[in-house]
């Protein structure tokens, strides 16, 4: 590996380990209208964990899915054991035993845990034996201490658990380099530090982890190895000891975010509600979570935050504002009695949504980015009755938009399916936060958004505040909540546990609070 | 690796996205044809003669292909009927009951009134059609939008009752006394036959079907309408929660499909058989599945395809006096194509 070792300048003596497992070189790809990497070298060692940081769009996923042989690159080489090798296919890549857990799971709901593990094994036999594959389960999951019950139903899982079970069936394929696409994405903060400690547990067993992430707390808990990318190429590569926050920062953004401008409240509690809950409940189907005797009150120039673990009840209490979920109890908005409006009648009354899942509820892949932006607000943009639509009238709102929040845009003229998860949300954030609204029900906002876009998308929301909206802020980052919200509730099993104000409880409490430690 | 997929060599002159675009659109009907040849050839007969003869038939001649246009009128119909629900996510197969209706509701006014002149009979006859397929295919929108029954089996069982519906009136209260024993209505007056282009059997039928695929092309990509509909289509979850009416855009538009496919049963009965008789449709309402499913419910591919099937089709006939095949042979190259089609869709989404 001399040669190579050659081609890359900043070429780490990475103390134990001098020989890299695997070794991209000059990996270029390119995609119509931009390069994606842009001559990227990355060396990944077994027995470590390395982070690959970036904002959105820097080309962290394209250089995975180049090693896990999902694309091809246009140029580049790689090398795994000093020899170089052809990826056409995830196929080839799994032969050379690389594994990568997506974002997006690809399980079953209706199989048990064993039946989608069975799926996934390259040895299948014509008959299944299940028992078997359960064991093998079960002394993995006791190895890694996953707590994961081999016939157990996946619709019933959380999301961290899935995770879990796609870590297994790479691990039973015999996976050796693992890649982690955005992994704490999905995760309430108890489960990562239980992926932290696998991670940990991983590397002790020599495999070699790699991570995507762009949260840096993560990556300095965790990581060996901090890999940085802006722009599609790589910027350096630090090991943890010798790296600090602020030079990371640095490196991914080029300077540092500015931190949100906040204000107090000009909120007065005989202001009329633009929002009002009185005591809803919900009864949930069979192994639903229900809603038990919730209420709440959002009022013009008040940001309301809902802390809670994910799936406390929070897609509950949006599908009750909406009115996709029936329920007992009072549902008031801007003073009418809202029960039974339909969605067009509220949101032409003023309200936004910012929905948890942009990709499932909030953006219509198959459609530009264009038209994705106008289909909340279908009639602002209708002309001759409906008979045509104003797509200029779109695209200058959104460039308006864009210059006023400071979050840059993405390619409008592209299929939003093409788009990835931080670009998805930043659709949704410009179409519903383009327009003034009396009420902003804003899901996890930040969600899959690098930081300054994340620091801009809460000024916008302190901003609405500001101009007379209320806003219902949903999220389980408590800096988030702490730093926007003039009133925190928590919520915990479909029930209101606690309501604050910030500035007279502590981030302890709230979190005790929200995973139901304290009564 | 530095070579890449993308950016192969041209391939006569198209750009790698068109020639692929091209072989997915040509490859399935020759799988299909292909395979009926083997059946052709185990069935003792010249699979190049009978298509030789096909095409001959068609193609050979002003009348035969004068005939391919005149199939391909309630085709077309039924395919849009198909194909408006379909942008939707619905599944309407009952293009057939729907073409039965139309014709149903259009003969009222010719039996009953046969002294209107044909100012008024044509459009209340057209009307009427429409509100007839339109009611019965909105009973199963009405259904599925308030999910109580699945669109694909209500639209598919209700075709037999239309077929029967159909039967009882000719057998019955409208059985033309002249016929003895045939069943089938009186022939209708000269003011209720759409008129027909020159001397032979095609008539203006041809350019409704044609200016109503206009029409939902501009509907679709030009109109905020189009652009709803192609919101619930791509993420009905997303459209939901944008306020979108989902319900009342299931109602609506298996009542525009079902109408469409009736107006497709009025020209026919009008302008091909001059009164109402059972069987006047030739399985056009499932050939029109065929049709939009095959053409991705895409308007202009709807008359392309709509045309290939109508020569497949006019085939039937043809192999049936040259090649001594019984008529239902054709069927067998429909269910292959079918497949084909269906197949190719399923490794499509494997690979996505």
């Amino acid at each position: 590996m001399s040669t190579s070792a050659s081609m890359r300048p900043d070429s780490i003596a990475a103390g134990p380990h001098s020989m890299p497992l695997v070794s991209l070189r000059r990996i270029t790809k390119r995609f119509p209208a931009v390069v994606a990497n842009d001559h990227v070298d990355l060396d990944i060692y077994s027995g470590e964990v390395q982070a690959i940081l970036g904002e959105n769009g820097s080309g962290k996923s394209t250089l995975m899915k180049v090693l896990y042989g999902y694309y091809r690159a246009d140029e580049g080489d790689i090398f795994f054991d000093g020899k170089p090798v052809v990826f056409k296919s995830p196929q080839d890549a799994r032969r050379f035993r690389i594994g990568m857990l997506f974002q997006n799971f690809t399980l079953i709901p209706a199989f048990t845990v064993a039946e989608n593990v069975a799926l996934f094994l390259p040895e299948l036999k014509i008959r299944l034996d299940l028992k078997e594959i359960a064991e093998r389960i079960r002394d993995i999951s006791e190895k890694y201490q996953l707590r994961i019950d081999p016939m157990a139903y996946v619709w019933r899982l959380s999301m961290g658990e899935q995770q879990k079970i796609e870590l297994i069936k790479l691990l039973l394929a015999n996976a050796r380099v693992l890649i982690f696409d955005e992994p704490t994405r999905v995760l309430a903060p108890h489960e990562i530090e239980n992926l932290m400690h696998v991670f940990r547990q991983l590397k002790a067993d020599n495999y070699a982890v790699l991570f995507i992430t762009h949260k840096l707390r993560e990556a300095f808990a965790s990581a060996d190895r901090l890999t940085v990318m802006r722009r599609g190429a790589r910027i350096g590569t630090l090991m943890r000891a010798e790296a600090d926050e602020r030079q990371i920062v640095s490196m991914m953004f080029g300077a540092e975010p500015q931190a949100v401008q906040r204000d107090g409240s000009r909120m007065s509690v005989t202001t009329r509600p633009v929002l009002e809950l009185a005591s809803v409940t919900t009864a949930g189907a069979l192994g639903e979570l229900c809603l038990e005797n919730v209420s709440l009150t959002v009022r013009p120039h008040e940001v309301v935050g809902i802390a809670g673990v994910s799936g406390s009840g929070q897609k509950e209490i949006g599908d009750v504002i909406l009115g996709l979920l029936p329920h007992n109890g009072a549902k008031r908005f801007d003073g009418h009695d809202a029960t039974g409006w339909p969605i067009s009648r509220l949101r032409q009354h003023g309200l936004a949504m910012i929905p948890e899942n942009p990709l499932w509820m909030g953006v219509i892949g198959s459609m530009t980015v264009t038209e994705n932006m106008a289909i909340a607000d279908r009639a602002r943009y209708a002309r001759h009755g409906g008979l045509s639509m104003d797509w200029n009238g779109v695209r200058n709102d959104a460039a308006r938009f864009e210059e006023r929040s400071r979050i840059p845009m993405p390619n409008l003229a592209v299929p939003a399916e093409t788009l990835s998860g931080g670009n998805l949300q930043r659709i949704v954030l410009i179409r519903e936060l383009g327009q003034q609204h009396k009420l902003i029900v804003a899901f996890y906002p930040t969600q899959a958004l690098d930081l300054p876009t994340a620091v801009s998308t809460r000024q916008l929301l302190v901003d609405a505040r500001d101009g007379g909206a209320g806003v219902l802020l949903i999220s389980e980052d408590l800096d988030e909540l702490f730093t926007l919200c003039d009133t925190i509730l928590v919520l915990c099993g479909g029930r209101i546990a606690g309501r604050f104000r910030p500035e007279d409880t502590t981030r302890d409490a709230v979190g005790r609070l929200m995973t139901g430690s304290v009564a | 690796m530095a070579e890449t997929g993308a950016l192969a060599k041209p391939f006569y002159g198209l750009s790698s996205r068109q020639r692929d675009v091209l072989l997915q659109a040509v490859t399935p009907p020759l799988i299909a044809l292909a395979g009926f040849a083997a059946l052709l050839a185990a069935y003792g007969k010249n699979p190049l003669a009978a298509y030789w003869d096909v095409l001959h038939g068609t193609f050979g001649s002003v009348r035969g292909l004068t005939e391919v246009f005149v199939i391909m009128i309630p085709l077309m119909f039924c395919a849009l009927a198909v194909a408006i629900p379909a942008r939707i996510g619905m599944v309407n197969v009952g293009g057939e009951g729907q073409l039965y209706i139309g014709a149903i509701f259009a003969a009222y006014a010719p039996l009953t009134w046969p002294d209107l002149p044909t100012a008024v009979m044509l459009p209340l006859m057209m009307c009427a059609a429409f509100i007839g397929g339109g009611l019965w295919a909105g009973l199963c929108g009405y259904l599925r939008a308030k999910s109580l029954v699945s669109e694909v089996l209500s639209t598919l069982l209700m075709n037999s009752v239309a077929g029967f519906l159909l039967q009882y009136l000719v057998f019955g209260v409208w059985h033309d006394p002249k016929s003895s024993n045939f069943p089938q209505s009186k022939p209708y007056p000269a003011a209720a036959v759409l008129p027909h282009l020159g001397t032979g059997r095609l008539h203006v039928g041809l350019f409704f079907a044609l200016g109503t695929i206009a029409l939902f092309w501009f509907v679709l990509y030009k109109t905020r309408w189009g652009y709803e509909m192609r919101a619930i289509g791509g993420n009905q979850e997303a459209a939901r929660r944008s306020g979108i009416p989902i319900v009342r855009y299931i109602v609506l538009l298996f009542v525009i499909g079902g109408g469409i496919a009736g107006i497709g049963g009025m020209a026919e009965t009008s302008a091909i058989q001059g009164r109402l008789r059972p069987g006047f449709s030739s399985s056009y309402g499932y050939i029109g599945f065929l049709v939009s499913w095959m053409s991705g419910h895409n308007p202009l591919l709807i008359v392309v395809i709509s045309f290939l099937l109508a020569v497949i089709t006019s085939g039937r006939d043809v192999l049936q006096i040259t090649q001594d095949l019984p008529g239902a042979a054709v069927n067998i190259l429909m269910a292959l194509i079918l497949f084909v089609v269906l197949a190719r869709r399923g490794t499509q989404a494997e690979t996505r």
